[in-house]
């Protein structure tokens, strides 16, 4: 990750990994190659568009991949399906047994798996680039565990259907976040303040949630684990439609303020000069964010580090500068649903909580960047 | 949590009232240390009079200085109260030394056996004895704890410090979110797959000295002493590496040597208590910097406070929790997080945070 400067107050100059691709040691695995220049097109009307060959491929491999994890995800299971009977329900046709396989079972899963993940990697990109840190994602500012803590309240205290316990989980992690970014703002929010105030009040939360689930009757506590670890487990239709309509509300929102996005990665004063409203456009920013998540976390429960890991992940891959938004909604996307495949086979015919997967693989990311980290300081 | 913050030529004292050198802050320190401590009786006395059963002061201290094995009054302060009390004070006093001597070891506003992974690597470690090997008591699974505080704690310092001879803290606080992580997924995936392992777990897991058997009082004792007599003993070298590992190596302190036996102070300490009570957050973590705010930079002073501020804290926090929700009890780890994450985000909040 970022290393000493990850969370250096001090620092006014923008200080993500790869934000100076040429100083930082190849990220990528295999030998050392040169980041690949922008190139920009200049478009007739006077604009240009600017793209970035690497990412573009990565883009394309990204896709491609998805489209495995797609064809797995309806494919493999304990009832396996071979593709061309698929390929027949999807088009309309197909047998009774396998349409309910695949069409209520299988497929709006799969969607929610997918729009969910990409939720998460949108909604890490945006906080760690306004947190000009890795580590200012929604995991540790405290939003996961608030909407956590907002379910178990429904789910434990006052007790409500699926509808209840999302609307809970909505409510805490927009209170939470809210408390955490009121609690850092002094004279405007510094990255550093920001995610030691979420690691503050995410320990309040976990100990408040831990409280809950001692205090509950045995099958409320085991049902709150299970919703607490993040799952896809039969998710249905009813997951699926709500995650879509804030997708599709919240990505064209993000993907609009990309440009004042990327000015204020290199810091306020410079951001201000080029005539961005700072603390505006960081506020609705954050307000897209915590939405994505908010969905997610309605939809699925806490998935941890899908917000952590994705946008570092499609960092390293595409090496390009700033803050990539698409990029990192579709490793997001992957991710989830190659975790939930694994989640699924891994214990066959028990189904793993998609959220236990996540977090281990989420961790051994971690601890890999660090060991990545220690190697380059040597050289 | 980062290096340049620490880099900078910080004043030693992250307070108004930088203590001064020499006797004035001697006694500034003894003043304080005396305070705490008659704090710290205080509440021993409230901790065994306070509970679902209240018993007045004059009882308490009658029940004490007589022995009345009928009266029911002594079999409480007996065999709840005071055993329950002296645990909480065992178990605070371990928690602020290992708070300490952690913030010191990494130069780490932030460190907390919660944070590099400590009391993760012991709750796995419980868990997993829970689950696979049916433990229930606190003799047969300390030592699990142990092992998971020691492998967790390790591991997180070679991930943090490997290759080179300095942890930088930013990495170890990296380091320890990482290794937690993965130990917390661990966790949960055994939960999930053995309902009868959560109804166990979940009730440790909050951190609470209610209903803890009173022979743990004796079983954890030795695990506590042994860890605070080292940390006492690693005062000096701690001092020293707090200029830097060079000058630190410069004033005759081995780092690599005081890193290990720091370490193993940290494992005995954590460990033990984690077994003994529960995973209990912020003590560990806010204390220290009271302490070093009242008290100077001198680690030695540091942990001393530490060791009598925490039990103040925890006891505190305990008879909170039993008044809270009277006759109902609320659980001193929740207590602890409500008292203690203000108090850290008041201290993240203030201008000099982070310097240590």
């Amino acid at each position: 990750m970022n290393g000493p400067t990850a969370v250096d107050p001090s620092a006014t100059l923008p200080t993500p990994p790869a934000a100076a691709p040429t100083a930082e040691p190849p990220a990528g695995p295999g030998p050392a190659l040169a980041p690949v220049p922008l190139r920009a097109v200049r478009l007739p009307a006077g604009g240009s568009l600017r793209w970035h060959p690497r990412a573009t491929l990565v883009g394309g491999l990204l896709v491609l991949a998805l489209l495995g994890a797609v064809i797995g995800a309806l494919t493999a299971g304990d009832y396996p399906l071979p593709v061309a009977d698929v390929v027949d329900v999807l088009t309309g046709g197909g047998a009774r047994a396998d349409r309910y396989v695949v069409m209520e079972v299988r497929l709006p899963r799969l969607l929610t798996a997918l729009l969910v993940g990409a939720a998460l990697g949108l909604a890490g990109s945006l906080f760690q680039t306004l947190a000009r840190n890795p580590l200012g994602s929604p995991d540790v500012i405290g939003f996961t565990v608030g909407s956590a803590t907002g379910a178990l309240a429904v789910i434990l205290v006052i007790g409500g259907g699926a509808a209840a316990v999302a609307g809970g989980a909505v409510a805490g992690g927009l209170l939470t976040s809210a408390l955490v970014y009121l609690l850092a703002r002094r004279g405007g929010t510094q990255g550093y303040r920001l995610v030691l105030v979420g690691i503050g009040v995410s320990s309040l939360l976990a100990s408040l949630n831990a409280y809950l689930i001692a205090r509950a009757s045995f099958s409320d506590a085991q049902s709150a684990a299970v919703w607490l670890t993040g799952s896809l487990n039969a998710r249905g239709w009813e997951h699926c439609g709500p995650m879509a309509l804030a997708l599709a509300l919240l990505l064209p929102a993000a993907l609009l303020l990309g440009r004042p996005l990327r000015m204020l990665e290199m810091g306020d004063d410079v951001a201000s000069s080029l005539g961005v409203r700072t603390e505006g456009v960081r506020i609705r920013l954050v307000l897209i964010g915590v939405g994505l998540t908010a969905a997610a976390t309605a939809a699925a429960g806490p998935i941890p580090f899908v917000a952590l890991i994705a946008p570092q992940a499609v960092r390293r891959l595409t090496r390009a500068t700033g803050p990539n938004l698409l990029g990192s909604a579709l490793t997001g996307a992957l991710l989830l649903a190659l975790s939930d495949l694994a989640a699924q086979r891994l214990l066959a015919p028990t189904q793993l909580p998609v959220g236990v997967l996540t977090g281990v693989v989420g961790g051994c990311f971690l601890i890999w960047l660090i060991v990545r980290r220690w190697r380059g300081d040597r050289a | 949590m980062t290096a340049e913050i620490l880099a900078k030529p910080a004043p030693a004292v992250p307070g108004p009232a930088p203590a001064a050198p020499g006797r004035t802050g001697t006694a500034r320190r003894l003043a304080w240390l005396s305070g705490a401590l008659l704090l710290l009786a205080v509440l021993t006395l409230a901790g065994i009079a306070v509970g679902a059963r209240y018993i007045p002061p004059g009882q308490v201290l009658h029940v004490l200085l007589h022995r009345e094995p009928a009266s029911e009054d002594w079999i409480v302060v007996h065999h709840a109260r005071i055993p329950r009390t002296l645990l909480g004070i065992a178990v605070g006093a371990a928690l602020g030394i290992a708070g300490a001597m952690m913030q010191a070891l990494t130069r780490n506003p932030l460190a907390d056996p919660g944070l590099l992974g400590v009391n993760g690597g012991a709750a796995a470690a419980v868990a997993a004895g829970t689950a696979l090997l049916d433990l229930r008591t606190f003799g047969s699974f300390v030592w699990f704890a142990l092992a998971g505080a020691a492998v967790a704690a390790l591991v997180v310092q070679i991930l943090g410090g490997g290759g080179r001879a300095s942890a930088t803290p930013a990495r170890l606080a990296l380091a320890g979110t990482a290794v937690t992580a993965v130990l917390t997924a661990f966790v949960n995936g055994l939960i999930l797959l053995d309902p009868l392992t959560l109804n166990r777990f979940r009730f440790w897991q909050v951190g609470t000295l209610a209903g803890v058997d009173s022979a743990v009082l004796g079983q954890v004792l030795p695990f506590l002493a042994a860890g605070g007599l080292l940390a006492l003993l690693l005062g000096r070298p701690l001092n020293a590496l707090a200029l830097g590992d060079d000058a630190g190596h410069a004033l005759g302190a081995n780092p690599t040597r005081t890193r290990l036996f720091s370490l193993l102070a940290v494992t005995l300490l954590c460990g033990a208590a984690t077994a003994a009570v529960g995973p209990i957050a912020f003590v560990g973590l806010a204390v220290p910097h009271l302490a070093r705010h009242v008290c100077g930079p001198d680690q030695r002073w540091i942990m001393l406070l530490s060791a009598v501020l925490a039990p103040v804290l925890l006891l505190g926090s305990d008879i909170i929790g039993r008044l809270a929700l009277h006759p109902a009890e609320l659980q001193v780890g929740v207590v602890t997080a409500f008292i203690g994450a203000p108090l850290f985000i008041a201290l993240v909040r203030g201008r000099r945070i982070a310097q240590l």
